[in-house]
């Protein structure tokens, strides 16, 4: 009987619980994560914060969960140290746990800059369920936000702020927001909506001080000598791997953990998944970290059927993220922004709310960016998961309509119906 | 000024119905309906409409109605609504009226003057569901006598019989070339003529190769315009039908337009796509009987005797000295197209104004070939407009062998019969070559209703068969004791042969 | 497991398959009352380019790409076989939306909710197939 072991308990342990489970009914699992909840959708917190959900609407799983899948979870003790030879987990309440196989999907932690004054009250990060709670609390003694990253994290948390009623504004190094994901023009629309609802934003700027007396916060100096009133910090400008717990050990670590694409780490037995692990991109041809959740939930699958002893493996990562700000949604898939010559980019716009760009390489699609009608960009990602070549009918991807009529016939027949 | 023709109907939509599902506006071919952008409503407009139904049938929620669209346009019993609009049409055009399908004119349909016998008392009737039922008939040429020889102590027949083709019920699905209809259209067909041990019939246009393997259930057609003939297909056929002339259009020829011959088309009728496909009026080498006998001749020298020849002729005037002709020239049938016969396209007045109709042809022709003795020597194939098991019951009494079923059969396939076959928009993906209208006949849905149609009919046939005592449809061949006349003149009962109900 | 195929040869794009699938998941089951006053949308799209249309619903895949993405664990699959869709859960992210690469996936956008194709779990056969006049959609198992 094998004893699987996961520290972490968000998506990718869930991925790896459940495939664990498909082939083998048997093993014993144990989940330790120093999150005391049950496992909840991350990303949910913005709800939360916006007043548009409860703790309970947030569990990802049902409350079952851990009981029907035979897993003793050990919530709210962090792990403080591994012993890779003895194969035992120690715990920070002195417990230890022991395994053969173990996945680390540990997450991620937000990273914060040395700003001048982060020794004030008021100061918030926001990856957690315990940050949105902080912040909800807070939301009654506040008036003026501003919040550090313009990021999908930054922007969902002022957007949440926002319907509650209190005045935000975004600050932004780069020179526009969701740079990591999204092109200039992109960038633009989502700015222009978020502008539109009244919140500011801030680019090509940073905050280097945070101004207050006495422990308050009374606004924010940025880096072009601006001054920003305001009685609350939120800093969301990322998240970094959680490796503490194998800093100086035979677990190789780059960025993240690095992972083959079984999932397992430079240690035998030891895998890890999710936005702790630095795994294959699959158009990259690099191993980078991909800090979402369907990239985690299939990592911690892949890791779980590696642990059984009957890997599937995994394609490796796609940078995917589907977000909705104030109404206009939007899609980013793959390569969105380009720098090299080697790529081939179509896009059409209409206005403000409708922009659609495809990136090509080698007459395959790459990446694609959807704002406004979105309804089939899943196609798009078939499309560039599967390298299909598109070079035939590329003008057609850029209609809002695009879908599978627009494939040759024989392509189309096996895409749609190889099931 | 121009003429302003009022519509000829009118289309109700109920708006309280109406779900704006578009159903309707998708399913025009002649862009009827269409989606009004500024709200989303849907409009029609009925100077378009055909009455093909096609809209009122498949909107979902019965919110659509058509009706004639009656108006006070002067009319007469002479200078009909009908005759008006002709004229005005003609006027602006300066064309000939084209149209599609049967005869609609008030021609004296016999069939409803014709009635059956039943047994009563002195012979008893026969349940078909209790004991044998024959509807089996051949089709060919028999022989005028036999002789049986004792071979080993059992009977054998001598005579070597002409070819013969055996059908399991006296029907066949008439000739409607590929270009008139559409490919799926032959297909349903060939596979019903399949399953029901019956034939089908490829018309002029040629036979295609996708289709070779029904040959067994075929018999394809050498018209003027010799499309698709060559020694493949006369060899996949089990039938060779010489066609000479057609019910809806005596003495005409025929014209596929060139935008209807498509690739598909092209191939099958062995001519260039986007041509014209001209099919002359006369046979170009057929001038006498002796003429078409050498045709008959060569078709059956190419086929090494072992398939019969029939001829298909268009009831005229004289058609039983015509018929006498063709039987004498070697054919094994004789196919005669009535003046109700139908078309994918022939000019209004031929089709309303030429021809007899089928039942007096069918009398005459049998009446007069017996006369000659020759009666034996071919089958009498008989077609246009048969209706329902009971017309065809009656065509086999007045000595029919069997019968063509076109209209019926594109009925049986979703026809609504709106004339308008030539446009080639058929809605109902039937006269059509559109590859948009066409995928609305699916093969395997239209097989099942014809061989559903063909089951009914036969079970029918049989039931009256019953009735009248007899037990197999030969016995009823041309016996035409067991109709009467009903409100008939003593001129068409004499023509048909038959006695007027009361009369002993 | 059984599944939808279209069979785009006989396809006529009456889109009869979404009117039937939008009055078949209404409340009220009224096919007027579905689309004129509750105006539930299809679960399905129909793709259309004359002369070819054919409708494509959730292929309930082996490895769905969507449970894998969805956010909140409202999409899930059945042992049974489908992807399953407890509609309470979702928040409307569209990220299965984003997923999904036959495209399956409608946003209902004034209830923030999707809108897929359940199989019509209650009726021996999905309303769409039902429904098709001309058997361009069939039910049945092939294979995986
Ligand atoms: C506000 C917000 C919005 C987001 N929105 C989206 C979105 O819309 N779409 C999307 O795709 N992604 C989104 N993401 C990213 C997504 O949430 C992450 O990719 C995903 O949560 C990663 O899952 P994971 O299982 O790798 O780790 P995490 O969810 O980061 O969970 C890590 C787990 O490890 C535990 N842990 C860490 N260290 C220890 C230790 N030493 N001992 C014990 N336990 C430990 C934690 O308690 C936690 O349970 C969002 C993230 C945030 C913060």
């Amino acid at each position: 009987m094998t004893k699987y072991a996961i520290i972490g308990n968000s998506v990718a342990a869930v991925g790896a619980i459940e495939a664990i489970r498909s082939v083998d009914a048997e093993g014993s699992i144990t989940v330790v994560a120093n999150e005391p909840y049950h496992v909840y959708s991350r990303p949910l917190i913005s709800e939360y914060l916006a007043g548009e959900t409860t703790v309970e609407r947030m569990a990802y799983r049902p409350a079952d969960f851990y009981e029907k899948n035979g897993v003793e979870a050990i919530l709210g003790v962090a792990a403080a140290g591994i012993d890779f030879d003895k194969k035992s987990i120690a715990l920070e309440d002195g417990q230890s746990v022991e395994y053969d196989k173990l996945l680390l999907a540990t997450g991620g932690k937000p990273f914060v800059p040395p700003i001048v004054g982060l020794d004030h009250q008021d100061i918030f990060t926001f990856t957690g369920l315990a940050d949105a709670m902080k912040l909800d609390e807070a939301i009654d003694r506040v008036k003026d936000f501003v919040v550090i990253g313009g990021g999908l994290i930054g922007l969902k948390c002022a957007e949440s702020l926002h319907k509650r009623g209190v005045k935000v504004t975004v600050v932004e190094l780069a020179d526009r927001v969701m740079a990591a994901v999204l092109d200039v023009d992109a960038g633009r629309i989502v700015e222009k909506s978020l502008a539109r609802k009244g919140i500011d934003v801030v680019t090509g700027d940073t905050v280097e001080e945070i101004l207050g007396e006495g422990g308050s916060i009374t606004g924010v100096r940025l880096k072009s000598e601006k001054e920003l009133p305001c009685q609350a910090v939120v800093i969301a400008i990322g998240v970094a791997p959680n490796v503490e717990l194998v800093k100086d050990s035979p677990v190789k670590v780059g960025r993240g953990i690095l992972v083959d694409d079984m999932m397992g780490t430079s240690v035998p037995d030891v895998y890890a998944a999710g936005d702790v692990a630095e795994g294959r991109d699959v158009l990259m041809g690099v191993t980078r970290i991909l800090p979402i959740w369907p990239n985690a939930y299939m990592q911690g699958r892949a890791a779980g059927m590696a642990m059984t002893g009957s890997p599937r493996g995994f394609a490796g990562g796609l940078s995917m993220n589907s977000i909705e700000l104030f109404g206009t949604p939007l899609i980013n898939v793959g390569i969105t922004d380009p720098r090299d010559e080697s790529f081939e980019i179509l896009t059409r716009s209409e206005g403000d709310h409708l922009y659609r760009k495809v990136v090509l390489r080698d007459g395959r699609l790459v990446g694609a960016i959807v704002v406004g009608e979105i309804d089939r960009a899943g196609i798009l990602t078939g499309l560039i998961r599967d390298g299909v070549d598109v070079s035939d009918f590329k003008e057609e991807l850029l209609r809002s309509d695009f879908g599978h009529i627009d494939l040759p016939a024989d392509v189309r027949e096996r895409r749609l119906f190889a099931l | 000024m121009y003429t302003l023709l009022q519509p000829d109907f009118r289309i109700k939509r109920d708006e309280e119905r109406c779900i704006r599902c578009g159903v309707c506006v998708r399913q025009c071919a002649f862009d009827v309906h269409s989606v009004d952008t500024d709200d989303g409503s849907i409009r029609s407009d009925e100077s378009k409409c055909v009455a093909c139904q096609r809209c009122e049938t498949l909107c979902p929620t019965r919110a659509l109605t058509l009706e004639e669209n009656y108006h006070v346009a002067n009319e007469n019993y002479n200078w009909t609504g009908g005759v008006l609009k002709n004229i005005w049409k003609q006027a602006e055009t300066g064309g000939v009226l084209l149209t599609g399908m049967g005869n609609p004119r008030p021609y004296r349909i016999y069939w409803d003057h014709l009635v059956l016998n039943a047994s009563q008392v002195t012979n008893p009737s026969i349940d078909p569901l209790r004991e044998p039922m024959e509807l089996r008939t051949y089709l060919g040429s028999k022989p005028d006598s036999v002789e049986v020889v004792k071979e080993n102590g059992s009977l054998k027949l001598k005579t070597k019989l002409a070819p013969q083709l055996r059908l399991d019920a006296p029907f066949l699905f008439s000739a409607m070339s590929l270009g008139a209809i559409g490919y799926n259209v032959q297909e349903a067909m060939a596979r019903a003529a399949t399953e029901m041990g019956i034939y089908w019939n490829t018309g002029e246009g040629g036979l295609h190769k996708d289709l070779y393997k029904y040959g067994k259930n075929t018999i394809v057609q050498v018209a003027s315009g010799r499309f698709g003939v060559y020694k493949d297909y006369l060899d996949a056929a089990a039938a060779v039908e010489i066609k000479i002339g057609q019910g809806a259009k005596p003495g005409i020829g025929g014209h596929l337009p060139g935008e209807k011959v498509g690739d598909l088309v092209s191939m099958t009728r062995m001519i260039p796509a986007g041509t014209d496909a001209l099919s002359p009026a006369p046979h170009h080498d057929i001038y006498s009987i002796e003429d078409l006998s050498q045709l008959i001749y060569s078709l059956k020298e190419a086929t090494e005797y072992t398939k019969p020849v029939s001829v298909k002729i268009a009831a005229v005037h004289n058609v039983a000295a015509i018929a006498s002709g063709i039987v004498r020239a070697g054919a094994d049938i004789v196919a005669i197209d009535g003046i109700r016969g139908g078309t994918g396209a022939a000019p209004t007045m031929i089709r309303d104004n030429v021809g007899i109709p089928i039942e007096l042809a069918i009398a005459a022709v049998d009446q007069r070939l017996r006369d000659e003795g020759i009666r034996n020597r071919a089958s009498i194939l008989a077609a246009g407009g048969f209706r329902s098991s009971a017309d065809i019951i009656k065509a086999i009494a007045l000595g029919a062998d069997a019968v063509y079923l076109g209209t019926a059969a594109l009925v049986a396939m979703g026809c609504h019969v709106c004339q308008k076959c030539y446009t080639g928009k058929c809605n109902w993906g039937i006269a059509t070559q559109d590859p948009y209208l066409e995928r609305r006949l699916n093969p395997d849905i239209a097989a099942e209703r014809l061989s559903n149609l063909i089951h009914a009919w036969s079970h029918e046939i049989m039931e009256m068969l019953g009735g009248m005592g007899i037990n197999a449809i030969e016995s009823l061949r041309g016996n035409r004791l067991h109709l009467r006349g009903v409100g008939l003149s003593k001129t068409e009962l004499d023509i048909l042969g038959v006695r007027h109900a009361g009369a002993s | 497991m059984k599944r939808i195929y279209a069979i785009e040869s006989v396809c006529m794009n009456c889109q009869l398959c979404a009117v039937f699938c939008a009055t078949g998941h209404s409340r009220s089951k009224d096919i007027i009352k579905a689309h004129n006053r509750e105006k539930v949308l299809p679960r399905l799209f129909v793709e259309e380019k004359r002369p070819v249309s054919f409708a494509v619903q959730c292929r309930h895949c082996d490895e769905p790409f969507c449970v894998q993405s969805c956010i909140t664990g409202a999409l899930t699959k059945s042992l049974e076989g489908p992807v399953v869709y407890a509609e309470e859960k979702c928040v409307g992210c569209w990220t299965c939306v984003a997923a999904c690469p036959y495209g399956a996936i409608r946003r209902d956008v004034d209830r923030k909710k999707i809108a897929k194709c359940d199989l019509c779990a209650e009726l021996t056969e999905p309303a769409c197939v039902a429904n098709c006049p001309n058997q361009a959609l069939v039910y049945e198992e092939r294979g995986s």
